[in-house]
């Protein structure tokens, strides 16, 4: 029992070290992790998709697909898992961790960095580094997807827009015959520098497990 | 504004403000001292059939023995006293912020507020000197029932609710425990220093301190909203101050009531105490309650005042008021009562009303609270001339003294708790903004006037006009210079980017999809759900027809459009161009496919010269219409679905027709939905025009298959018409050529039927 528990110290330490997150925080999610995974080891897509509060989000597939993508796990690959680990769950998981009162700012412009990037990656599938007008199309589409007829109308509309938008605001002077790929890691930068995302995108992890809580709704 | 007469210009008007407003209020004083004479010639004018030797007394009329003239000219000024002073006050009170905005030195120094103090103590000081006594003093009856909810309910309807949320926990703790705190450290130091023999206060008993201190511990919102609107600081520091000062009229109210109650009485027990707890939460909850009720009232009346457009504001005014009212009835927090009315109401509502009721109820309340905070700093003037002082040095200095003091402490340790508890944590700079901006107002004093009179009244007051001048004056004026070297952040300017919506709704639905994957109920989720209750059956409720329906993203992308629309439209008459215009336009994002571009032969350099000139002639003419949405330079490929154009078509006209109902543009510029079909293109349309662009359109016809059209109005269907033929001839050139080339598609042959 000594082993063991020095070796679970000694992996929780690692994951400390790479994602960031205090060693109670990897036991919660580690917890949960278990629970989604029916205690194996790995959890696939169907995994994901039982979780029944997800049904109601209307980009379900996109947040789903991000947990397997590879781009996200910072090791320069590309491509999608069929099943991840607990380690990459945790990588995952890392992005949304919020900024501290300690956080230099630098550390906070690589934040903001790295999280804009989990968002483009989200945005851009095809992983042509560019977020083309029929990627863009579909992102408007899947967000209004709970929207029936109008949102279907509606949002190759605003998807437009907001392309002229991204477009006259990053190269304001083309000339007619010019046609604008797609938005650009460093156009999607610019677009959205006024949203602050190292304060906006995160949620609260829990250094209290509260798996033990809630026992009569394990299901969810 | 090259004068050449500078200075005249600028200090004439203010002089005649100034000397306009001492001639009226010296007027206004004679009249009422007058008031005798007047009164008397009135009876003689009401019964004229009066005996004979009266008549030597009314030296208004020509009078004979027996018969009195009728008067030609006649002095009744009781008749319209009240109205007439009131229109006064506040005619004097605009003149005066009219004038501060001539002379801009002293504004940009010098806060309104403190400026409208001075106003106010000379005024007072002029009408104590013509009258000597009875100058009028801000009546509390006055303050709270009608100078008051103008400003609260500015503030509530436009409350941005986002950062309200976001920092309620905060925000909650700063107004119920920051207050506390405030309370007892203030009233119980000051009982503490009254004991100290020599100071001449061994009457004031723990009680009246007690008071004292609920009185004087409340951030005012009308001083904070004065100052804080005028340094731009950033979100959260300002909905911070903002929200503390709002939400603390609870707890206000409950310990000036239970002070004042127990004051008289002279002891306090536990039982009180735990009562004094319960009353709390009943006066802020019910407080809510009540505003939510008639919030939702007045939803769901304004989900059937399609037909009676004129009277929508003022349903919004009235509810609202009388939800304060009503709270005012039971003692409940009339303050939280209207913001939570205000707040319930606006979404629903704004979905229901015209655009022009919209415009009409923003700014019916900006003036309102803009004439209200005026009015207000001015009595707050008046009254410190007029009511009698009770100068205790030992207690006004102490009580300065321990204001700042326990707001520093109460802020400080407070955050430190909250800190734990935020993600974003408060840094020692918002800190010292929140603890700086700890004003004191009007209410403060008003509060003070209702006591009861005494000799520790007078006392009260007039060190509670002490704090309110500290802070205001001290703190007001220098809280721009200390926010400019703090280098605190300032408020982003927020252009309405479609971009940051979509990403705001992607961001909510991202995080709560996360939370649901880590499987723990947090913020997001709850306001999922809130916002899922809302959709499905709030909703259906409130708001009237189809627009129950519309998905945020749609309705904020519709603003926008309509917005820039009519700034376009707006703008139309100058040929200056938005600044953000640029030259990109869809063709530049649409993808077009190589194969067709490649079929397209290019045209000689000749003929284009002759198309351009052409069109440039054409356009001449109708370069004043010929603005639209620019960012909607859609040059639709003739080769496209069919499907989604009309579509898009549709989507287009009723836009256009929403335009129609509310621009306020005369008639000839305003009836153009941007975009109309013309005569001979039934399926294509055109959007945007510019005399930039249009030597680059003509370089383009030859390359591409898409056909531009001119934007109509409807008077110009004529020219129109006499238009199209010139062009005609050149496009079924560039098209027979394509058409060569290329399969054009059904839609280029209906254009030859």
């Amino acid at each position: 029992m000594g082993a063991k528990q020095t070796r679970s110290a000694q992996k929780y330490q690692d994951l400390t070290d790479k994602t960031g997150f205090s060693p109670e925080q990897i036991k919660n999610l580690h917890k949960r992790f278990q629970h989604l995974s029916d205690n194996e080891e790995t959890i696939s897509r169907e995994n994901l998709e039982k979780i029944p509060a997800l049904a109601n989000n209307p980009i379900r597939k996109q947040i789903i697909d991000a947990f397997f993508d590879k781009r996200n796990q910072h090791q320069n690959e590309v491509g999608a898992f069929q099943e991840i680990g607990f380690e990459q769950f945790l990588m995952v998981m890392s992005h949304f961790r919020p900024p501290t009162l300690k956080t230099t700012e630098e550390e906070r412009e690589a934040m903001r960095k790295e999280k804009l990037r989990f968002l483009f990656n989200m945005h851009d599938t095809d992983n042509d580094g560019t977020i083309t007008l029929e990627e863009y199309r579909k992102v408007v589409e899947e967000l209004l997807s709970k929207s029936g007829a109008i949102g279907l109308e509606a949002a190759k509309a605003i998807a437009d827009a907001a392309m002229l938008e991204v477009a006259s605001t990053n190269v304001p002077h083309m000339a007619p015959d010019d046609f604008y790929e797609g938005i650009t890691f460093e156009h999607f930068e610019q677009i959205l520098k006024g949203l602050e995302m190292e304060s906006r995108m995160h949620i609260r992890f829990l250094d209290v497990d509260t798996m033990t809580m809630r026992c009569g709704k394990s299901k969810s | 504004m090259a004068d050449p007469r500078p200075a005249r210009s600028r200090f004439s008007p203010r002089l005649t403000a100034a000397f306009l407003c001492v001639f009226l209020l010296v007027f206004l004083r004679c009249a009422s001292a007058s008031r005798d004479v007047v009164s008397g010639s009135n009876e003689t004018w009401i019964r004229p059939a009066r005996s004979t030797q009266e008549d030597p007394h009314d030296h208004h009329g020509n009078s004979t023995e027996h018969k009195k003239a009728f008067p030609v000219l006649a002095f009744n000024f009781e008749h319209v006293r009240k109205p007439f002073e009131i229109s006064m006050w506040i005619l004097l009170a605009l003149l005066m912020k009219l004038g501060f905005h001539i002379i801009p030195r002293i504004s940009h120094v010098v806060p309104e507020s403190c400026l409208l103090i001075v106003v106010g103590l000379l005024v007072g000081g002029t009408i104590k000197a013509v009258e000597g006594t009875n100058a009028p003093v801000l009546d509390s009856k006055l303050f709270f029932l009608y100078l008051l909810p103008p400003i609260i309910l500015d503030a509530g309807y436009f409350l941005p609710i986002r950062p309200f949320t976001e920092n309620l926990g905060t925000i909650l703790v700063f107004a119920v425990l920051g207050t506390l705190w405030n309370v007892f450290f203030i009233g119980g130091t000051m009982f503490a220093v009254c004991q100290i023999d020599g100071a001449g206060l061994a009457d004031v008993d723990l009680l009246s301190c007690l008071l004292f201190g609920s009185i004087i511990s409340a951030v005012d919102p009308v001083a904070v909203l004065a100052v804080f609107e005028e340094i731009h600081i950033n979100d959260l520091l300002h909905i911070l101050v903002f929200g503390e000062s709002l939400l603390n009229d609870a707890v206000t109210v409950v310990l000036y009531h239970l002070f004042k109650e127990f004051s008289h009485e002279g002891s306090v027990s536990v039982s009180d105490a735990l009562l004094g707890v319960v009353c709390f939460f009943v006066v802020s909850l019910g407080g809510i309650l009540v505003g939510f009720i008639y919030g939702i009232l007045g939803a769901f009346t304004s989900r059937f005042t399609s037909h009676t457009r004129v009277i929508e504001p003022l349903f919004v005014f009235l509810y609202s008021y009388m939800a304060y009212l009503s709270a005012e009835v039971f003692h409940l927090s009339g303050i939280m009562s209207l913001i939570a009315c205000g707040v319930i109401m606006r979404p629903y509502v704004e979905a229901n009303i015209s655009h022009k009721s919209y415009t009409t109820v923003k700014y019916f309340l900006k003036m309102w609270s803009s004439v209200s905070e005026t009015l207000i700093f001015i009595f707050l003037g008046v009254s410190t001339v007029a009511g009698p002082h009770e100068w205790n040095w030992t207690f006004v200095v102490f009580t300065v003294f321990l204001c700042l003091v326990s707001r520093v402490l109460g802020v400080i340790g407070l955050t430190s708790i909250i800190n734990k508890f935020r993600i974003v944590k408060l840094t020692k700079k918002d800190q010292f903004i929140v603890a700086y901006g700890g004003l004191r107002g009007a209410i403060a004093f008003s509060l003070g006037f209702l006591l009861t009179d005494s000799k520790m009244k007078h006392m009260f007051l007039t060190a509670i006009i002490t704090v309110i001048f500290f802070t205001v004056f001290v703190q007001g004026m220098t809280i721009r210079p200390l926010v400019e070297l703090l280098a605190v952040k300032r408020k982003k300017e927020s252009k309405g980017s479609i971009n940051e919506e979509i990403h705001t709704q992607f961001l909510d639905h991202l995080l709560t999809g996360i939370e649901d994957v880590c499987g723990h109920y947090g913020h997001h989720h709850w306001k999922d759900k809130l916002n899922r209750f809302n959709k499905k059956y709030v909703k259906k409720w409130l708001i009237a027809g189809e627009r129950s329906t519309e998905p945020q993203l749609i309705s904020f992308y519709n603003k926008l459009e309509l917005k820039q629309a009519m700034m376009l439209v707006e703008s139309g008459s100058t040929s200056k161009l938005p600044s953000v215009m640029s030259s990109v336009s869809m063709q530049n994002i649409q993808p077009r496919e190589p194969p067709r571009r490649r079929a397209m032969p290019s045209i000689s350099k000749s003929r284009e010269e002759e198309i351009r000139k052409l069109l440039r002639a054409n356009l001449q003419n109708t370069r004043q219409r010929l603005r639209s949405y620019s960012r909607h330079d859609l040059m639709i490929d003739p080769f496209e679905d069919n499907v989604s154009e009309v579509h898009l078509r549709k989507q287009r006209v009723e836009m256009g027709r929403r335009m129609s109902h509310y621009l306020t543009v005369p008639a000839n510029r305003q009836e153009a939905p941007p975009v109309r079909k013309v005569g001979f293109q039934p399926e294509h349309q055109v959007f945007t025009y510019d005399d930039a662009e249009s030597p680059r359109s003509a370089e383009m016809k030859p390359r591409s298959a898409a056909v531009r059209l001119l934007n109509e109005l409807p008077q110009r269907s004529d020219q129109s018409d006499a238009e199209p033929n010139a062009k005609q001839d050149d496009q079924e050139d560039q098209l027979k050529l394509s058409r060569g080339l290329s399969d054009p598609g059904p839609n280029q042959e209906q254009k030859e039927s």
